[in-house]
């Protein structure tokens, strides 16, 4: 064997093994919670999701419904694709939209005009008057120091909170989903992929993604070192020169503060070569939200956010 | 050979346990520029003078304020051959709750020595727990080595040291490594010292890559705890009924005779089947569906097994506990044990013993058993339970122990180990 092909092999078969952990994941919720759901933004990872959840079901359907917090700034491309896979898999899909509470007072736009953060409030009301119990989403350990001490069930309080202190030791592949009533638990299939291990997925699986993943012609301005699309959320301002670039975007947000990197890569395998090329981390290079400060991502956990 | 490896690094405070995870995340160039940067800035703010390069996984504010590791963070890091996963457990606080959840999962242990210490009462505990939940390899990282002057002499020290202690716990020559490191400098993590030419074997990282992991227990007898029943009631699939798990030992074809406990009712596999299609064979950690030739009545918790090799099913066993709650336990407490997919109340019925990693000996009939101690106790089930000792079937032989009350995670739990794995400990007689 080439040393090529060994490697080859070695990749198969930690994909392998991760989506076989990814399984018994979604299966353990299906038999233990009364009314989980998964997180659905149309991104890259709750694009993966669902397809592990499809299949863990199979042949049957998948026993969730999808939850999608809008921001209102979104980008066309992923709500066009939100809604041609919940159209195409038959799925319920339930939006909590941010735009709402700001419109009837509850939430206030913030001076940036950045609404990752008002994500939070809908989402603990959507997750309250629905009753989900269990809430799928995409994180991955990988993604920031905070999250690598994430557990794959994490409990959450009454009011949604994340207490690092409070969370379970959590053995083998036994995990404890007891929560008492108006708690939830996160649940998060894939804290053990790698950004690579996500795209390398994606392409053995041949999974559908939105377009603006890949490389195409975009007007963008830059601001805070970062190339943000035109859009209602405020850009670009008088001082901001507006390009003509090829860009793709590594992780996809709210549209105000979501940045798009400049890149050729049209195909899932040129996207790969990138990424294994890449010396910035996708949140480094593309949220702004994330850079807000050293403990960005810890404070807005506990706070509730994903 | 598997491409991925699951390991646990422990040791003690200031050994520089974050310093080395962190030099492994640096050199396999798992770190990227803006991380890079980030630590650089914070480095400097803190007066220093070169990159401190265990800011890189010291994930919590509170964390980074102290200068420690509270909890199990788990971090990612390939070479072209092997992905590696390893959980980082913190050495002083609450230690063997985060050695033992590290641990539950990990192919090989990495133990942290200050090289001007040596080998210290809290490696001996580190290594007992890992050798308690079968941790099939050890690597001692004798770390500062630099501060030694490299020095040949002091290293086999401590190497010796280490390797006597490790086969008293039963670990087999060759299954145990020391390599000399400076986590700091970089010396044998992933590039070989210049410093340490009297050292011959591979650098951390060779070491990592290359060390063969146990082999899947391809003798070991087919286990699947049922998580769910597929129905689809489809027009597709009218009929269709399939028994979702992940195989927790052994393999599986079509045509094997199995036996579904613990009702004891016996069937032959007709498929195997995954959203990809059916297999002709599965093993060990595999997600599948199984589909029986016969009708039966099986619902989650149940167990699939090897018709001709099958668990004992019972309602009372004894177990290892480590203790990983701040509530203490007491004989005759009431509590529930998870094991596969079953939760089943249970009664602990006798505290028959405390294993004293102290001094690595056993003490018998201890009243209560507290935070991070590990006993041996008599458990009762209010049902009745397919269980497989856990040296010889770690999946089906472990079990948590959860508070009914609120939910919290107590213990976790080996049926059938009496600390026997321990070798060089007397066992009570009468346990």
């Amino acid at each position: 064997m080439t040393t090529l092909e060994a490697a080859a092999d070695a990749a198969r078969d930690n994909l392998a093994a991760l989506e076989s952990e990814a399984i018994h994941i979604f299966r353990e919720v299906a038999g233990e919670f009364d009314r989980p759901v998964i997180l659905f933004s149309g991104g890259k990872d709750s694009t993966l999701l669902l397809h592990l959840a499809i299949k863990a079901f199979w042949p049957a359907p998948v026993p969730f419904p999808l939850l999608h917090v809008d921001t209102g700034h979104n980008f066309d491309e992923v709500i066009a694709f939100r809604d041609h896979v919940v159209e195409k898999y038959g799925l319920r899909l339930v939006v909590a939209s941010v735009q709402d509470y700001i419109d009837d007072g509850r939430l206030a736009e913030r001076a940036d005009g950045t609404r990752n953060p008002l994500q939070t409030q809908p989402l603990l009301d959507a997750i309250a008057d629905n009753k989900f119990d269990a809430v799928f989403g995409g994180g991955r350990r990988d993604e920031e120091r905070a999250r690598a001490k994430e557990r794959i069930f994490s409990l959450r309080s009454a009011f949604g909170q994340w207490d690092p202190r409070r969370q379970r030791p959590e053995l083998w592949n036994l995990y404890n989903g007891r929560h008492r009533p108006g708690e939830h638990v996160r649940v998060f299939p894939l804290s053990n992929f790698t950004e690579a291990d996500v795209w390398n997925y994606i392409a053995r699986e041949q999974v559908e993604l939105p377009s603006i993943y890949y490389a195409h012609k975009r007007k963008v301005y830059s601001r805070d070192g970062m190339w943000l699309t035109e859009g209602p959320w405020g850009g670009p301002r008088d001082d901001e020169e507006v390009h003509e670039l090829m860009v793709r975007y590594r992780t996809v947000g709210d549209g105000s503060c979501t940045g798009a990197v400049e890149s050729t890569a049209s195909t899932v395998d040129e996207v790969i070569a990138e990424v294994q090329a890449s010396r910035l981390t996708e949140r480094g290079a593309t949220r702004a939200d994330d850079r807000m400060s050293e403990a960005a991502m810890e404070d807005r956990k506990r706070e509730g956010y994903f | 050979m598997s491409s991925l490896l699951r390991l646990a690094t422990a040791g003690s405070v200031d050994d520089g346990k974050s310093t080395l995870v962190g030099r492994l995340l640096y050199d396999t160039k798992s770190v990227l520029a803006d991380q890079l940067d980030a630590i650089e800035r914070a480095s400097v703010d803190k007066g220093m003078t070169t990159p401190d390069l265990s800011l890189l996984v010291d994930g919590l504010r509170s964390e980074r304020e102290q200068g420690i590791t509270i909890d199990v963070a788990y971090r990612y890091f390939a070479t072209p051959n092997r992905s590696f996963v390893l959980a980082d457990t913190p050495g002083h606080v609450q230690y063997t709750r985060n050695t033992v959840t590290g641990a539950s999962t990990a192919q090989l242990g990495v133990l942290l020595v200050d090289a001007r210490n040596g080998v210290v009462e809290q490696t001996r505990r580190h290594a007992a727990v890992l050798a308690m939940l079968g941790v099939p390899r050890l690597v001692l990282a004798v770390n500062k080595v630099d501060l030694i002057d490299y020095d040949e002499a002091a290293f086999t020290v401590i190497a010796k040291e280490f390797a006597a202690h490790a086969t008293s716990l039963g670990y087999a020559e060759g299954t145990v490594l020391a390599v000399p490191v400076s986590a700091l400098q970089g010396d044998n993590v992933a590039t070989k010292s210049e410093n340490t030419p009297w050292y011959s074997g591979p650098t951390l990282l060779e070491h990592l890559e290359e060390v063969p992991v146990a082999p899947d227990p391809h003798e070991a007898p087919f286990r699947m705890p049922v998580q769910y029943v597929i129905r689809p009631r489809t027009s597709e699939y009218p009929d269709y009924r399939g028994y979702a798990g992940q195989i927790a030992a052994g393999t599986v074809r079509p045509g094997d005779e199995v036996v579904v406990l613990p009702q004891g009712l016996k069937s032959t596999v007709q498929s195997v089947d995954t959203a990809d299609g059916s297999l002709d064979e599965a093993g060990t950690g595999k997600s599948i569906t199984v589909v029986l030739s016969d009708n039966l009545d099986i619902t989650r918790g149940d167990v699939i097994a090897a018709a001709d090799n099958a668990p004992k099913v019972t309602d009372e066993f004894t177990a290892a506990l480590c203790w990983l709650s701040s509530k203490q336990l007491e004989p005759g407490a009431r509590v529930l044990v998870k094991q596969g997919t079953r939760t089943v109340q249970a009664m602990v019925e006798e505290l028959n013993a405390r294993f004293d990693e102290q001094t690595l000996s056993i003490v018998d009939a201890p009243e209560k058993l507290e935070l991070n101690e590990i006993g041996n106790v008599s458990l009762r089930l209010a049902e009745q339970l397919p269980v497989d000792d856990y040296t010889v079937s770690p999946r089906t032989g472990a079990f948590i122990v959860i508070d009914p009350k609120d939910g919290d995670t107590l213990a976790a739990g080996l049926v059938g180990h009496r600390f026997s794995q321990l070798k060089g400990v007397t066992e009570p007689e009468d346990a």
